[in-house]
This record gives C-alpha cells, sequence and structure tokens, in this order.
C-alpha cells in the first residue's frame, strides 16, 4: 500500500510512464496443446487386465456419466470375483471429478493428460467412450490423477473378530469366534461397495449386498429377511461357510474383503430365534397342493429342499437315520467351530413350517424305496457322504486305526471311546484339521498335554485346510508337517498300534493331473501314535437303494448321475446334496433349492 | 429473461420507457438482466432478473450422496470456487465431528487466498472492461491464469478443483510446490505498481468510479452487505478476523476499509486485499514446511455414509463477502437440505435495485462489476 495515493489526481505527466512499456513486444503462447500437470484431469485411462468390472466406479459417479458395458471377449469368472464389463464413459456428462479414480476397488481407473478431444459432426456419439489402458484415442498419455493413499476412498482394513486365545479355547470345546459387537458390524457393513461381486460367486446367490446394507442401516429383521431368500442354513453358513464371497469381494483385490461371513452371523445372531421363523414363514403359501415328498437325509441339502417345498404347500417328511437332523454339519463339524443349538435354531425355523422329520429312521432298515415310491409322489435322496475313506496301507485295518467321520461323529454323539495319549491323522483338509483339534482338546482334558501329529501330501504352498484353521491347530499343540505320504502303520509284536511311517513326496499328480503321488523311498520318518486317523476324504454309502434301484438307476465313476436340475434316471428320484456335489455346505443348500424347484415344477404338471 | 417481462404492456404517452439491460450484454456478468426504467438516461426502477441461469444447486444436492456434492458446489461461483468447497466440507465436518488435520487446514488456507487473489484480478479486470479499459481485463485474467497453473498442479483442476473432501484435502502438495508458489507471489507483487498505474490511480479510472453507487454504511448493514463491499463503507468485518475458521487465527494480516462507499473504494479495497492475501500466503509458506502429518481425518465409505442428524451453520469470507452454508441432515445418504448463503444475492439483488435508481444507464454495469456479483451465486 505504501507510496501509492489513490486520492490524488497526479502529475501531468502521468501518461509518460506508459513509455516505459515501449520496449515490451506482446506475449504470444505458441499454439500447441501445453503439457498438462502430474496432478491433471483428463479423459479416463482403465487397466483392463486389473479392472474386474464390479462398477463402484458408475456408483460413485454424479452424473451418471458411467455405464458397464458387456466386452464378450473378456473372461468372466464369478467364483473369482471377474465380469467381462468395462466401464464405459459419456464425455457429455462427465465433470473430471475423480471420485472414480478414488473409490475403484483395483486401482486400474486413472484419470491421463491427454485433454483435447473434438469431432466433426458426424461422430457425435464419440464423446461416449470406453477408456482402455492407451486412452481414448489409441495414443499414449501419462497417467494424472490416479490412486493415491491420501486419497484412497476405499476402507482395506478389516474390524478385528475377538477370538478366544489359544491357551483358554484348547480346554473346551467352547465356540472360538466371539462375534461382532454391534458398532463393528456397522463399521464392517459399511466398508462394502455394493459391487454384488459375492451374490455372483455365491453357489446359492444369497442376497449379500441387500443383507450388509441392511445390517448398516440398523434393520436386522431386513437382513434375516434378505438371508432367507436364499438360506435357510444361516446360522450355519454364518460361521463355517467356505465363503467364496469373500475370495470374490472386489475390496479383497487390495485389502482384506468385507468380513461377510461374520456379518450374517451378526445378523443370525442378532434376531431372536422367534422372529427369525416369522421372517422364515413370510411367503408360505396358505394353502395345501395335496402332494406328498420324502427327503432322506436330513442334512443341508435335504432340509434346505424340504423348506422350499413346504414353503409352496407340499407335504414334506424328512427320514433321518441319526438322533438329531443337520447331517455332516453336526456330525462332521466340531462344536467350537459350529455350537449346536444354533444348528438347532435353524432345523428349527424348517420344523415350525410343517416340515417333519422322523429321527432315527433309516431307509433300507426300517423303512424301504419301495415304500416310499408308493407313498409319496416324489422322493429327494441327500445322503451325504458319510462313510469315510481308506489308505488302505498296510496296517490300516487295525482296530486303531479309525476313520476321521466316524470319530467326529462319535465326538458328537457323547460316544465313549478311548482316547488315545498320542495320535497321527492322514490328511490336509478341513476335516484332518477338526479331528486333529478336536482329539487335542480331548487329551488336553484326558492327559493334561496335546500329542497330535497331521501328515499332509500337500506342501503348505497348496495346502487345501483354510490357513486359520492351521494356524489355530498349530497354536492348540498339534504338530503339521506337509508334504509326507503315508506308508504303512507300525505294529508290534503284541500287536500294539505304534505309530505311521511316511515318506516324503516327490509329486502327488501325474503328468496327466490324474492322482498319482510319488514319493522319495529315502526320506522315511517315523511318526508315534498309539491311533492313526485317516481324514482323506468320504463318499457316500448307498446300499438303502436296494439292488433293484441301484441297477435301474444311472452312475458316473460310482456316482449317482443326476440332470442339471438333480432329478436322477428314475421319474419319482430327484438326488442332491454332498452325494452329488461334493462337500461344502453352501453347495448343499444351492443344490436343494435347484432340486425343489424341479421337484415343486414337475408335481404341478 | 423470464417470459413475464416480453409481455407487452401499453403505457400511456410518458417521457419514461423500459428497457432489458441483459441477459446479453456486455456489462452484464452471466446471464443476469435488469429491466431498468429510464426517463432519459436517468434510471428511475430496476428490477433484477435471475433468467434462465438457474441451475437448481440446492435442490440438486438434496438427491445426491454427501460425497457427490463436493463436485457441485465449486459451480456455485465460478470465478472464486475454493470457499464453496471449503464451506461445504466445513459443515459435514462439524455434522460428523471430524477433526481435519491441522496440515489440511494450512493447505485449505493457501488455496482460499490463492482463490481469493484469482478472484480479485478477474474483478477489477472485469471493472475496468466495463469503463472501456481492456487493458487491465487482459492483463488481469493472464495473471490470474497463472494462479490456476498453481492450482493446475496441486488440485488436477484449472477451474474446478473438487479438491476439498469433507475430512481434509484429497492431495499432498507435490515435490517444490510452495517455491513455485512463491516465484508466483514474487511476480504478482512486482505487478502491482503496474496495476496501480494503469488502473488504480489511473484518473480516467478514479473520475469514472468515484460517486458512483455510492452507499452509506448504514445503507450497508441493513442490506446486508458484507465483504469488501461492507468494507468500502468504513466497517472493518471480515469472517476471518471476527470468527476465525480453519488457521486463520495463527495469521497476520489486516482487514482493509475504505471509507467512499462508492464503486472507487470498492475497487481500492480489493486492490489493498491482493497485498493481503500476498502476505497470507507469504506465512502459509514459510510455516506449512514445518507441519507433517496426514491431509485427512479417516472417512467412511461414501457409498456408506449417513450424516448424523442435525444442522449446522459454517461461514467463511470468500472474495464477494460471506459466504456461508446452512446444512440439515437427517441422518441419511444424502442431505435432507442445503442453503447457500451467497453473498452476491444480496449485492446484485436488493443492492444494486436500490443504488441503480437516480444513477444514469451507463453505469449500471460499473456498479454491478464493482459490487463483484456473481449471479450464479445469487440464484443457486
Amino acid at each position: 500500500m505504501s507510496g501509492i495515493s489513490y486520492k490524488s489526481k497526479g502529475s501531468i505527466l502521468n501518461p509518460l510512464k506508459n513509455l516505459a512499456f515501449l520496449g515490451r513486444g506482446s506475449v504470444t503462447e505458441p499454439l500447441e496443446p501445453r503439457e498438462a500437470s502430474a496432478n491433471y484431469r483428463g479423459f479416463h485411462v482403465n487397466d483392463w487386465e486389473l479392472c474386474i468390472g464390479c462398477s463402484t466406479c458408475q456408483k460413485v459417479c454424479d452424473n451418471a456419466a458411467i455405464t458397464m458395458v458387456k466386452i464378450p471377449g473378456l473372461p468372466e469368472d464369478p467364483v473369482k470375483g471377474v465380469r467381462n464389463e468395462r466401464p464405459a464413459i459419456d464425455y457429455g456428462r462427465c465433470c473430471w471429478c475423480g471420485l472414480c479414480v478414488d473409490i475403484c476397488p483395483t486401482g486400474s481407473l486413472a484419470l491421463s493428460r491427454e485433454y483435447v478431444h473434438t469431432c466433426r459432426e458426424d461422430e457425435l456419439d464419440s464423446y461416449f467412450v470406453l477408456p482402455d489402458p492407451n486412452g481414448i484415442h489409441g495414443h499414449y498419455f501419462p497417467k494424472g490423477w490416479d490412486k493415491s493413499v491420501d486419497a484412497d476412498l476405499v476402507d482395506l482394513e478389516r474390524q478385528p473378530m475377538t477370538e478366544m486365545e489359544s491357551g483358554e479355547r484348547i480346554g473346551s470345546f467352547a465356540e472360538i469366534v466371539a462375534g461382532y459387537s454391534d458398532q463393528q458390524a456397522i463399521i464392517e457393513a459399511s466398508r462394502c461397495v455394493q459391487c454384488g461381486m459375492c451374490h455372483d460367486s455365491c453357489p446359492t446367490h444369497m442376497h449379500a449386498p441387500e443383507y450388509i446394507r441392511a445390517i448398516w442401516e440398523g434393520n436386522l429383521d431386513e437382513a434375516v429377511r434378505q438371508i432367507y431368500r436364499t438360506n435357510p442354513f444361516s446360522h450355519i453358513c454364518g460361521r463355517v461357510c467356505t465363503r467364496r464371497c469373500e475370495t470374490a469381494c472386489s475390496i479383497g483385490r487390495r485389502g482384506d474383503p468385507v468380513a461377510i461371513r461374520w456379518l450374517k452371523r451378526y445378523a443370525m445372531d442378532s434376531v431372536s430365534d422367534e422372529r427369525v421363523r416369522e421372517i422364515a414363514a413370510e411367503g408360505k403359501v396358505d394353502y395345501l397342493t395335496g402332494r406328498k415328498v420324502a427327503v432322506i437325509g436330513a442334512g443341508p441339502a435335504g432340509l434346505t429342499a424340504a423348506f422350499d417345498l413346504v414353503k409352496k404347500g407340499h407335504e414334506v417328511t424328512v427320514y433321518e437315520a441319526l438322533e438329531k437332523a443337520g447331517g455332516m454339519t453336526r456330525y462332521g463339524i466340531p462344536e467350537y467351530r459350529l455350537p449346536y443349538d444354533r444348528l438347532d435354531a435353524d432345523v428349527a425355523v424348517i420344523t415350525s413350517l410343517g416340515v417333519g422329520i422322523r429321527y432315527n429312521t433309516r431307509v433300507g432298515r426300517d423303512v424301504t424305496m419301495q415304500q416310499l415310491q408308493q407313498e409319496y409322489d416324489a422322493v429327494l435322496i441327500a445322503l451325504g457322504l458319510q462313510m469315510g475313506r481308506s489308505t488302505r496301507i498296510p496296517g490300516s485295518d487295525h482296530e486303531n486305526v479309525r476313520r476321521s467321520v466316524e470319530l467326529l461323529r462319535m465326538i458328537t454323539e457323547g460316544e465313549k471311546f478311548d482316547i488315545p495319549d498320542s495320535a497321527v491323522v492322514i490328511g490336509g483338509g478341513n476335516v484332518a484339521m477338526d479331528i486333529a483339534r478336536s482329539l487335542a482338546r480331548l487329551q488336553r482334558q484326558a492327559y493334561g498335554e496335546v500329542r497330535v501329529t497331521v501328515v499332509a501330501l500337500e506342501d503348505f504352498d497348496h495346502f487345501l485346510a483354510d490357513p486359520e484353521e492351521v494356524k489355530e491347530a498349530r497354536e492348540e499343540g498339534v504338530e503339521i508337517l506337509d508334504s509326507r505320504g503315508p506308508k504303512g502303520c507300525v505294529i508290534d509284536g503284541q500287536g500294539e498300534l505304534q505309530g505311521l511311517k511316511t515318506l516324503g513326496v516327490l509329486s502327488i499328480f501325474d503328468e496327466k493331473g490324474r492322482f498319482a503321488p510319488s514319493y522319495d523311498e529315502s526320506d522315511e520318518q517315523f511318526h508315534p501314535g498309539h491311533m492313526v486317523i485317516e481324514a482323506i476324504g468320504q463318499m457316500t454309502d448307498t446300499a438303502l437303494l436296494g439292488d433293484k434301484l441301484t441297477e435301474q438307476l444311472e452312475w458316473n465313476r460310482g456316482r449317482l448321475r443326476v440332470d442339471e436340475e438333480g432329478h436322477t434316471s428314475v421319474s419319482w428320484l430327484w438326488a442332491a446334496g454332498d452325494m452329488v456335489t461334493g462337500p461344502d455346505v453352501v453347495h448343499a443348500v444351492a443344490d436343494g433349492h435347484r432340486v425343489a424347484a424341479s421337484i415343486d415344477s414337475t408335481l404341478a404338471d | 429473461m423470464r417470459p413475464e417481462n416480453y409481455q407487452a404492456v401499453n403505457h400511456p404517452p410518458s417521457n419514461e420507457y423500459e428497457l432489458n439491460f441483459g441477459p446479453n450484454h456486455p456489462g452484464i456478468e452471466g446471464n443476469y438482466a435488469f429491466k431498468v426504467k429510464l426517463n432519459g438516461d436517468r434510471v428511475l426502477e430496476a428490477r433484477a432478473d435471475g433468467g434462465y441461469l438457474h441451475r437448481g444447486f440446492e435442490k440438486l444436492m438434496e438427491g445426491r450422496l454427501w460425497i457427490q456434492n463436493i463436485a457441485l458446489v465449486p459451480r456455485i461461483c465460478v470465478p472464486d470456487p475454493v470457499p464453496m468447497e471449503v464451506c461445504y466440507a466445513l459443515a459435514i465436518e462439524e455434522l460428523c465431528g471430524l477433526e481435519v488435520p491441522e496440515r489440511a487446514q494450512w493447505i485449505r488456507v493457501m488455496q482460499l487466498e490463492m482463490s481469493r487473489v484469482a478472484a480479485h484480478l478477474f474483478a477489477f479486470g472485469g471493472h475496468a472492461a466495463t469503463t472501456g479499459m481492456y487493458t487491465p481485463m487482459f492483463w488481469g485474467i493472464a495473471d490470474r491464469d497463472l494462479i490456476l497453473d498453481r492450482f493446475e498442479e496441486l488440485t488436477g483442476g484449472r477451474v474446478y478443483h473438487i479438491y476439498n473432501i469433507p475430512g481434509g484435502v484429497r492431495r499432498d502438495l507435490p515435490e517444490g510446490y510452495l517455491g513455485r508458489l512463491s516465484g508466483l507471489l514474487d511476480y504478482l507483487e512486482s505487478r502491482l505498481p503496474d496495476y496501480d498505474n494503469l488502473f488504480f490511480t489511473n484518473q480516467v479510472f478514479v473520475r469514472r468510479a468515484r460517486d458512483v453507487g455510492t452507499m452509506t454504511q448504514a445503507q450497508a448493514l441493513k442490506w446486508g452487505v458484507t465483504g469488501p463491499n461492507l468494507r468500502a463503507t468504513g466497517l472493518a468485518l471480515d469472517v476471518r478476523r471476527d470468527d476465525p475458521y480453519l488457521v486463520y487465527g495463527r495469521l497476520e494480516f489486516d482487514v482493509p476499509t475504505e471509507a467512499g462507499g462508492d464503486a472507487l473504494a470498492r475497487n481500492l479495497v480489493r486492490r489493498s486485499e491482493l497485498q493481503q492475501s500476498i502476505h497470507i500466503l507469504r506465512q502459509v509458506i514459510d510455516r506449512l514446511p514445518e507441519i507433517d502429518g496426514p491431509i485427512r481425518c479417516p472417512i467412511p465409505n461414501p457409498l456408506a455414509w449417513n450424516v448424523p442428524a442435525g444442522e449446522a451453520y459454517t461461514r467463511v469470507e470468500s472474495s464477494k463477502g460471506e459466504l456461508a452454508y446452512y446444512v440439515v441432515s437427517t441422518g441419511g445418504g444424502k442431505p435432507y437440505r442445503v442453503h447457500v448463503r451467497g453473498p452476491s444475492s444480496m449485492h446484485a439483488v436488493q443492492v444494486l435495485e436500490r443504488l441503480a435508481v437516480g444513477s444514469r444507464l451507463e453505469d449500471i454495469a460499473q456498479i454491478m462489476f464493482s459490487l463483484d456479483a456473481c449471479p450464479p451465486e445469487v440464484d443457486r
């Protein structure tokens, strides 16, 4: 301000000051595109390799400028969470705010430093562009506004789950995972970007985006309603599901996937059992069709089918050989992972709708298939995989060489057996972990120490069991050895089982990809154990079908052949569940729905 | 121009006549218009008309997610967009109880002052053009462009920065940024004497603007005038000093005033503020390197962000005057109501309608530019 007076009229010579400008030329800028700054928000570029077509950019766009376009040549895999859609930008609407870049879960989308686009009159649609890594004109421009840690709008960190410490949990079969608090669940649910990758990847296509949004809104009744649209075994799936949804979750591309399984569990645990039954009954028809369906096996597949059929007005009777319902989820999964009362709650919902379950009724012994055929309009067999496979190594016929499924069932039923002071488990899947950890708990109770060894064919890079299971088993004192193949059980002169000999694994599959493990004979180890447990897979016992029916049916390598809807080659008989799809709860649920729809449409004809 | 203004009216014979001043007129900002009643070239009455400018910002905001509005708000005032972004962000931060990291607060102050300098250069250039002096306009716009270069470097956008987000800002400073900004300030300071000679002390301008559109302090207060227009009536009111937000409380600056209350005084206040803003920016350049830390506090997923129910009124000092946002949330994912208290809505309607009466037709444009009214801010 100093030295300037606005009020004075100034000197008469003032205009002469302009002489100072005489020597200055005018400034001319060259007429060529100027380079944009390093942060510039120009036209989009999209790395198609990285992009999964999740459409989150479309959701955040404030001007609805983004359309997801199907590109038929690109790979599509719902299980891996990849869609063959890529964002196309309408530059008549785009405002270059860059929110699409900041929220992109994969980090594939960026804005480049390219900013010039003109078109002739007949090219007006050239403002609708499908950006690829080379930008909108195929000329490379460096990236401008790109994903940065500062501006990232995706929350990459999952809410931690409270779990019992290893020292505490080994003492009992109490549930390990505590579940989310209200606050944690809302924060975790708020991480979801509603892309629906989880829905696509789920075998039964659960409406996860909808129930997660409902949890975030605090509307837990609605969450349960959304859950029951596709899954009547939600207490179970909220705890032990193999959660393909989380593998597909787009947030998981750069961070922790949304804890979809724990959120489902939270919703189910937060609503009272009575209210869940009311919600589950919504949509049940108020008439009876007069058709009768028999279901053999009260596991997830059979009961899901029963749930669907009873809601459609059919009369459903379930035949269960054992004392309680749940199938392998009850008799195969230890209580510390899946408490029985939650399983009972799931079953109670189904029985409350009018499904009758005849316990302790073994088909083939107490009632024959022929009787069922005469009495019912349709029969569904959902037997599960209740027989353990044997390694058939020398000594495997010893009485202390047991199958994991048999032991797990005995533990559930409270049946007494001699708890071995040391044991070796053969197998590297989740069932091997289940039996190893169950035995560890029993040993701790009986002897105060844990001596369980697990030997698996696979190496740790290709391990079958969940990493958490392996970690927790180790914390509980279980020794896990990878790349070991069983050679034979060692039995001493008195006929007592002393342990297992294993060999180092060279390869598991032959060059044609068939299962044919080869071993290094020089690398032999001995693992002491007074019991050896085989946990290498299960199969179905189809003896109940009887010779005549077995002959009528079509088979495929020992498995019952069914069509896409679960219908066997015999008109009144359907099959579903693990015996058809392999061991997995959520697949069994999906199969139950599929078969129920097929039975329903057949009965309607 | 609204249809009702086109209706032919049969007037009795008179010396008075009506003239539509705008919407397509070089002396009018944006699509604004005046319907003036004249006797000779004396204005007897003036009616402001926002015309077809209306873009319905406030209503649009109710239909968008909280985060999506950050791309909308800078459009309310094109020449001075940063206060819009900051004020909206401050309102949400107040509702959500977000703590903006200190570094982000300093960066916000830096942008606010850069934006003020750019807006003032634009404003006096515009005023000069209404008096037939086009060189100051070219100079003002050319020098403003140099500030836009620095904005482009910082935010990725020249005009719409969309850089302030609830919780902080979206990017940290690029390497060596403050040095380049400092160089720009040196240049702008060296230009001030040129501007003075060319415009502010130029008798062609001084005599033309003196005693044009004069208002008294009492009138200004009654009509809701704020900012440089109020300070040109001798009252030193400035939100930055009187109700400090961000880190303004820790900065040294004067609140320049003039006594005249006319178009000249208003321009002189802006001229002084240019210098004050440069002074503030120099302080920011000195202090900012010492302040480390994040530039944004954690915010929820924008697609699942419910702002707690409540209302917030936040205000900042924009280049045009006191700018405020009144935001009401009912706890949902979108605003229930956003009201923008744009300073221009007072200046361009009630003040201008009154100041125009008694002035000459040729001065209407001058008065409008001296008030630095921004039409989109009037009709939000």
